[in-house]
């Protein structure tokens, strides 16, 4: 896409171009460019990772009726287990991207923010409150 | 009770336990609920009060709130009823409706909070062209809305007949109009706030009676799942089948597409659904919308897990013959195994439980439809933005009532038609009309208005008349279409559920519509959309301090 308004000076990345900084200015950043990948490099793989385990299970559940029904122990079969799979996995990528995003995630984006307000000057107290 | 098992027409006019419990224990629950209601609201005046709850509730007080939105009469009673009914294909539903909600958490919801103001509409048109853009959003959600309420309402009357021991139509229609005055009364008095309350105690009260009903049929079974799942078994007359998957849908290569074109759209629907969206308004900031979803994802795959042995237990303690022949027929699952558990009283509960499932769903359907209706249309396309705030409310409340009414009507109308579909519908519609746009808006920098546009009237068009020329509306034998007539067959798309055509026919129609349209990419909009919705900067504020402050670390859900 084209790269217009590179008149806003050519400050080195991530510091404040004269005082006010633009969202134009945060998004080409540095540090945003960073927190940017970082988050879709966490996120996409892994809805990737869970939507093609669930469409595997709903394959294998419409088409594999042999398997799915093999019975492990007792009468709890592959089909169960792997239903049970289902939730287990759903209950650990919950638990692994909120303590990812709580540590790795906020950080960053609270102090882009807390930047960005203050250059904006609207006069909100950033020092550590981030609502 | 029993004694009349042999002979269903008996028992059909029969009813289940003491109707004078199950109505005290439900008025009970609406005395309470709605002195709550009044207590918390008593400050409605604002857009940002009535819609969003003054962004004042905790992650957790969501999170829960979010469980009580999903958890509808459909999940409790019908995945329950299922199970009992066909064994594992039951369980497959609760699996869609629980990982769909990976989706919220990883792609939609922190961004979408930090985005928007009060609807979904607000992340579209933020960059795209707001009249056209809201105006689709609008229709699109107003349709989703109508269906599921009116598939709520209908349910409501259908379990009158079982739980409250009414008989006749005249009863019936009453207790659609009690059930329609009492949302519009929580959400005029309650708002957003209200109606999350609401949401809240009946969240808790559900996975109470479910966790308690679950242990008990395992502590009958001596803890042991596998001899749960043998009685089950033993005692269906499909036998070692219903363990298996495929008692409902591995009848054909047709229906076994139409399978996973429904858990298509369960996967992919529920984070478009509206009054999912909605609630991540209610919360100060996007750590506390990330809390909710955690807490929802907790809350909800037990309640499903608690449905598995629900499901097989009633199986066997309750029987598929009881189930059949009880009024409400595969929704009389859970409330035949209450009573079967715990007598009268916990039927009683269950049964009061099942209403205020129902209540607390409409209510929030009915404050998301007219949120939507008074902010994106009526002020956003007809004021172009100049209604003032209390101007706003008035017409929303004026909405609500417009809505409660059509859905007591609409219910009426309805409620002997099998209208089951209507959810499956209102997720197809939304995994077509909404998920798409909301995904390439937040991530597809080139994305633009005629892209939308198309994607979301496409979506929802061909999920329409896809259902309309499908088997669910005519053709299918022993009358289980909506026309019940079946030499009346104007059918030719041969499954019931759209999404598999209609999901990826939406995401292609976004695509196409945006490459092929000359408009500019709007670099200041989209940077700051983009720097918005990944670090806060600028995004709507909760209008009183939240609860409880960033640092409290609440306890990980799961």
């Amino acid at each position: 896409m084209s790269t217009i308004q590179s008149s806003s000076g050519e400050a080195p990345p991530g510091v404040p171009a004269g005082g006010t900084e633009s969202y134009l200015d945060l998004r080409r950043s540095a540090e945003f460019g960073e927190l940017r990948r970082g988050f879709r490099r966490f996120v996409f793989p892994m809805t990737a990772l869970f939507l093609a385990w669930y469409f595997a299970y709903v394959l294998l559940a419409a088409f594999a009726h042999g398997f799915m029904s093999h019975k492990v122990g007792g009468n709890i079969n592959v089909g169960l287990l792997f239903g049970l799979g289902q939730f287990l996995s759903t209950f650990v990528i919950t638990a692994v991207y909120v303590r990812w995003a709580d540590r790795r995630l906020d950080p960053a984006a609270s102090a882009l923010r807390a930047r960005f307000e203050g250059t904006q000057g609207e006069g909100t107290p950033v020092g550590g409150e981030t609502r | 009770m029993t004694s009349t098992l042999d002979s269903g027409t008996v028992l059909a006019a029969d009813t289940v336990g003491r109707p004078a419990v199950n109505i005290s224990i439900f008025a009970l629950f609406v005395v309470v609920t709605l002195a709550i209601v009044i207590r918390f609201s008593r400050n409605n005046r604002t857009a940002t009060e009535f819609y969003a709850g003054g962004r004042a509730f905790s992650g957790r007080q969501n999170g829960i709130a979010i469980s009580g939105d999903y958890l509808s009469a459909a999940s409790f009673l019908g995945i329950a009823g299922a199970i009992a009914l066909q064994g594992y294909d039951g369980f497959l539903y609760s699996i869609g409706f629980l990982v769909a909600w990976l989706v919220a958490l990883l792609l939609v919801a922190e961004l979408l909070r930090n985005t928007g103001r009060y609807t979904m509409a607000d992340v579209l048109s933020f960059r795209l062209r707001q009249g056209p853009v809201r105006t689709a959003a609008a229709i699109s959600t107003l349709t989703v809305s109508l269906f599921y309420l009116l598939a709520q309402m209908t349910g409501a009357g259908g379990l009158v007949n079982l739980l409250l021991g009414v008989k006749g139509t005249a009863w019936q229609n009453l207790t659609i109009a009690v059930v329609g005055v009492l949302m519009i009364v929580y959400v005029l008095v309650g708002g957003m706030k209200g109606t999350t309350w609401v949401q809240i105690i009946k969240a808790v009260l559900l996975v109470i009676g479910a966790a308690l009903m679950t242990f008990w049929v395992l502590g009958k079974a001596g803890f042991n799942l596998s001899s749960v799942l043998g009685d089950a078994a033993a005692a269906s007359p499909k036998g070692d089948a219903v363990l298996d998957p495929g008692v409902k849908y591995g009848a054909t290569t047709t229906t076994k597409i139409d399978f996973v074109s429904l858990a298509m759209a369960l996967v992919l629907g529920t984070a478009g659904l509206p009054h999912v969206l909605m609630r991540f308004y209610t919360v100060p900031n996007a750590l506390q919308a990330r809390r909710s979803v955690a807490w929802a994802i907790g809350i909800i795959g037990c309640f499903y897990l608690f449905t598995l042995v629900l499901g097989y237990g009633a199986m066997y303690l309750v029987g598929a013959d009881k189930i059949n022949a009880a009024p409400g027929k595969v929704n009389s699952a859970a409330p035949l195994l209450a009573f079967e558990l715990g007598g009268t009283l916990l039927l009683g509960i269950i049964a009061a439980v099942a209403f205020a499932t129902i209540l607390a769903v409409v209510a929030g359907l009915t404050i998301t439809a007219s949120a939507f209706f008074v902010h994106d249309v009526y002020n956003s396309v007809l004021k172009k933005g100049t209604a003032a705030p209390d101007q706003e409310v008035r017409v929303a409340r004026i909405t609500a009532i417009v809505i409660g009414l059509v859905a007591i009507v609409g219910g009426i109308l309805a409620k002997d038609q099998n209208v089951a579909f209507l959810v499956a519908l209102a997720f197809a519609v939304t995994a077509s009309a909404n998920l798409p746009t909301i995904l390439y808006s937040l991530f597809w920098k080139r994305f633009n208005t005629r892209g939308a546009l198309w994607s979301i009237y496409g979506g929802l068009i061909s999920a329409i008349v896809l259902i309309v020329f499908s088997p669910v509306v005519s053709g299918k034998a022993d009358s289980a279409s909506v026309i019940k007539d079946s030499s009346v067959d104007f059918h030719w798309f041969p499954l019931d559920n759209p999404g598999i055509v209609t999901i990826p026919l939406a995401f292609f129609l976004g695509w196409l519509g945006t490459v092929t349209s000359r408009e500019r990419v709007d670099e200041a909009k989209y940077a700051e959309m983009e720097v918005r919705s990944l670090t806060g900067a600028g995004a709507e504020r909760a209008e009183v301090p939240p609860p409880r402050t960033e640092q409290d670390v609440l306890p990980e859900p799961v």
